[in-house]
């Protein structure tokens, strides 16, 4: 088991999106029947077997630290939120597809996250404003995930994957169409980001 | 005669009003709803609406003080302004506080006008009780109908008011201890950074220990899950005991490692929490140590000789030096109201609840301001109070200071009794480390 590597993904987003929901389908294969706002992080763990079925085959912990509040927080709030950004491997940001200002705050969470990155090819960010050409050169490896797409009622749902397209061009995403009755999954990928980090999402049960 | 002269004092008045209404909507939007998405206008609009009236009542007094228009036509503007914002206090406001709870709810979705006005009756129900302990209104004597009487303004005042000063008083009780408490530099305990770097340390160690454990429960399901599928092709009776009996030890390994885990999570919350409060004191050192915090120092000093004083009901000397202090104390009163509802809606509210929350901060902010008034009597001079006699009617205004200083003076001490306990824990928290 130890001889497992290690991989440590960050799930971000505002209050009420459906992280903690995510996490629970992703590693437990369930749907979570009371979610709860979360305290501080919590974290779970994935078993995920790489290129399954091939002679490279490699099983990986992926675990997800699910961290709670919002980019409103108080400063004291964030300086403790830090301590989870480091040596991360990916950023899983969660936004939530009827409220507009949770896709919008994603910025903001991305911003937060990467500036604590401690690699030493870490993202040089000025004064908070957001900047395309950051992201491209960003070494740590994005995926957005739309939640709630059911919520939404029919007429509404063209105009929303076209906000989305916007959005996930900002983050620099190729656009892969995954629709589940609860998720409407964008892959992002990253210049000279390794397949290592790929998460193959066909293997997940849900009701 | 009338009709000209309110004519003549329709426009500044009303122009004051909308000034007030963009003054909340903008409130609203760039402070409580910064990272929220409103989707119901109603709610921004009844919250606008409450503050632009209450705050319509407060220029009133001042208008009274000056002199300002006629008193015919200030007499026509407070009860016009009293009948809406008690409208919008007992009427509006509660239906839709009630409509959005339930909205929330999924089982009572589907018949939810239904269950809100259920909800407002109940409401009605319990605040019309209200009024039955308390000595509020003088015997009645002059009842011409009694239709008349229910609905006077004096019955439905008189319950805002309980309400509204129970509040008051509960506020001003906490915030006179808790603001000396906050900003003197007496209680500020010394908290060094390697403080926060050690429990920072335990936070991660504690993750890891959870992390490690979650994974030794999920390779174990995975296994178990694995053998399982080979077990079903076992045949035979010995196959049969051996699957039951092996994952039997398997299950209880698990149900001991995951309370392990459960534990450690609890932990990790705590342990978060307290890094935080580590983190706010330190901040809150390194700003008392600025020039904007030596002057809230100060303040702070000041306010709580005035707080003490006023917990022990010192009589004021001078009539027209508490004129100056209305001023202060409704200036004061709606910038700390509105900070401290912008903290307590960023603490609880999520996407989910925020349209609720709004509309419980505008019927607090509603019933603070109303009482404000009512208590707001006692400091007027003498020849003003007339007015808010006369508007208000035949309420008894001693019951609502007596209630007032009981009130304050309970929440005072209660709040004293709080700090000093919580402060005591603190250290002796940090001594464990």
């Amino acid at each position: 088991m130890a001889s497992l590597d290690r991989v440590k993904v960050l799930v971000l987003g505002d209050s009420g999106v459906g992280k903690s929901s995510l996490v629970h389908l992703l590693c437990q294969n369930q749907v979570l029947g009371n979610p709860s706002w979360t305290v501080g992080c919590s974290v779970d763990v994935r078993v995920q077997d790489y290129k399954e079925g091939t002679p490279e085959e490699k099983t990986f912990y992926i675990e997800l630290w699910d961290v709670g509040g919002s980019v409103g927080s108080a400063s004291s709030v964030k300086s403790t939120r830090a301590v989870f950004y480091n040596s991360v491997n990916g950023i899983i940001l969660v936004h939530d597809l009827t409220n507009k200002k949770s896709s919008q705050n994603l910025y903001r969470w991305s911003l937060e996250a990467l500036n604590k990155d401690s690699s030493p090819t870490g993202v040089i960010v000025s004064n908070g404003d957001y900047d395309r050409e950051q992201f491209a050169e960003n070494p740590v490896p994005l995926l957005l995930i739309g939640t709630k797409f059911d919520q939404i009622p029919e007429n509404k749902r063209s105009e929303v994957l076209t906000r989305t397209a916007f959005l996930s061009e900002d983050f620099n995403a190729e656009e892969i169409n995954l629709v589940s009755r609860l998720f409407l999954l964008y892959e992002l990928s990253m210049t000279g980001f390794t397949d290592r980090k790929r998460f193959n999402f066909k293997s997940l049960h849900y009701d | 005669m009338v009709c000209t002269s309110l004519s003549s004092t329709y426009l500044p008045l009303y122009s004051k009003q909308v000034l007030f209404f963009g003054f909340g909507w903008l409130f609203f939007m760039r402070q409580l709803f910064k990272d929220y998405e409103v989707r119901h206008y109603v709610v921004q609009v009844v919250f606008s609406v409450t503050f632009a009236f209450s705050c319509t009542m407060f220029e009133l007094i001042i208008f009274e003080i000056l002199g300002a228009l006629s008193s015919s036509s200030r007499y026509f503007h407070w009860k016009l302004n009293l009948y809406v914002i008690l409208l919008v206090l007992i009427f509006v406001v509660p239906f839709y506080i009630g409509y959005f709870v339930v909205s929330n709810i999924r089982l009572l979705q589907r018949q939810r006008l239904l269950f809100a006005c259920m909800v407002w009756f109940t409401f009605m129900y319990f605040f019309w009780k209200l009024g039955d302990p308390f000595p509020i209104l003088s015997p009645i004597s002059n009842i011409v109908l009694w239709k008349e009487w229910i609905l006077s303004i004096e019955q439905l005042i008189s319950r805002v008011g309980v309400i509204g000063v129970t509040l008051m008083a509960l506020l001003s009780g906490f915030g006179a201890v808790n603001c000396p408490y906050t900003y003197m530099s007496y209680f500020l305990r010394n908290v060094t950074d390697s403080d926060i770097l050690a429990l920072e340390r335990r936070l991660l160690q504690t993750m890891d220990m959870i992390v490690s454990k979650k994974k030794r429960i999920a390779m174990t399901r995975r296994q178990m899950y694995q053998r399982g599928e080979d077990q079903n092709k076992q045949t035979g009776f010995w196959g049969m005991i051996k699957s039951v009996t092996s994952t039997q030890t398997g299950s209880e390994n698990l149900s001991l490692v995951q309370q392990e885990v459960d534990a450690l999570e609890e932990l990790s919350r705590q342990l978060f929490l307290e890094t935080v409060d580590l983190q706010a004191t330190k901040e809150r050192i390194e700003y008392s140590k600025t020039f904007q915090g030596k002057y809230f120092n100060f303040l702070g000093y000041f306010f709580s000789i005035y707080c003490v004083w006023k917990i022990f009901m010192v009589k004021f000397w001078s009539q027209h030096i508490s004129f100056i202090l209305v001023g202060i104390i409704i200036v004061t009163s709606i910038r700390g109201l509105l900070i401290t509802l912008t903290k307590f809606f960023y603490a609880i509210s999520s996407s989910k609840s925020s349209n609720v929350i709004v509309l419980v901060l505008a019927q607090i902010m509603g019933m603070y301001f109303v009482s404000s008034v009512l208590l707001m009597r006692m400091s007027m001079p003498l020849e003003y109070r007339s007015i808010v006699t006369e508007v208000l009617g035949e309420l008894q205004f001693n019951f609502y200071h007596r209630w007032f200083d009981v009130i304050f003076l309970v929440s005072a001490l209660s709040s004293i009794l709080f700090l000093y306990l919580a402060h005591k824990q603190a250290p002796e928290k940090h001594m464990a480390l």
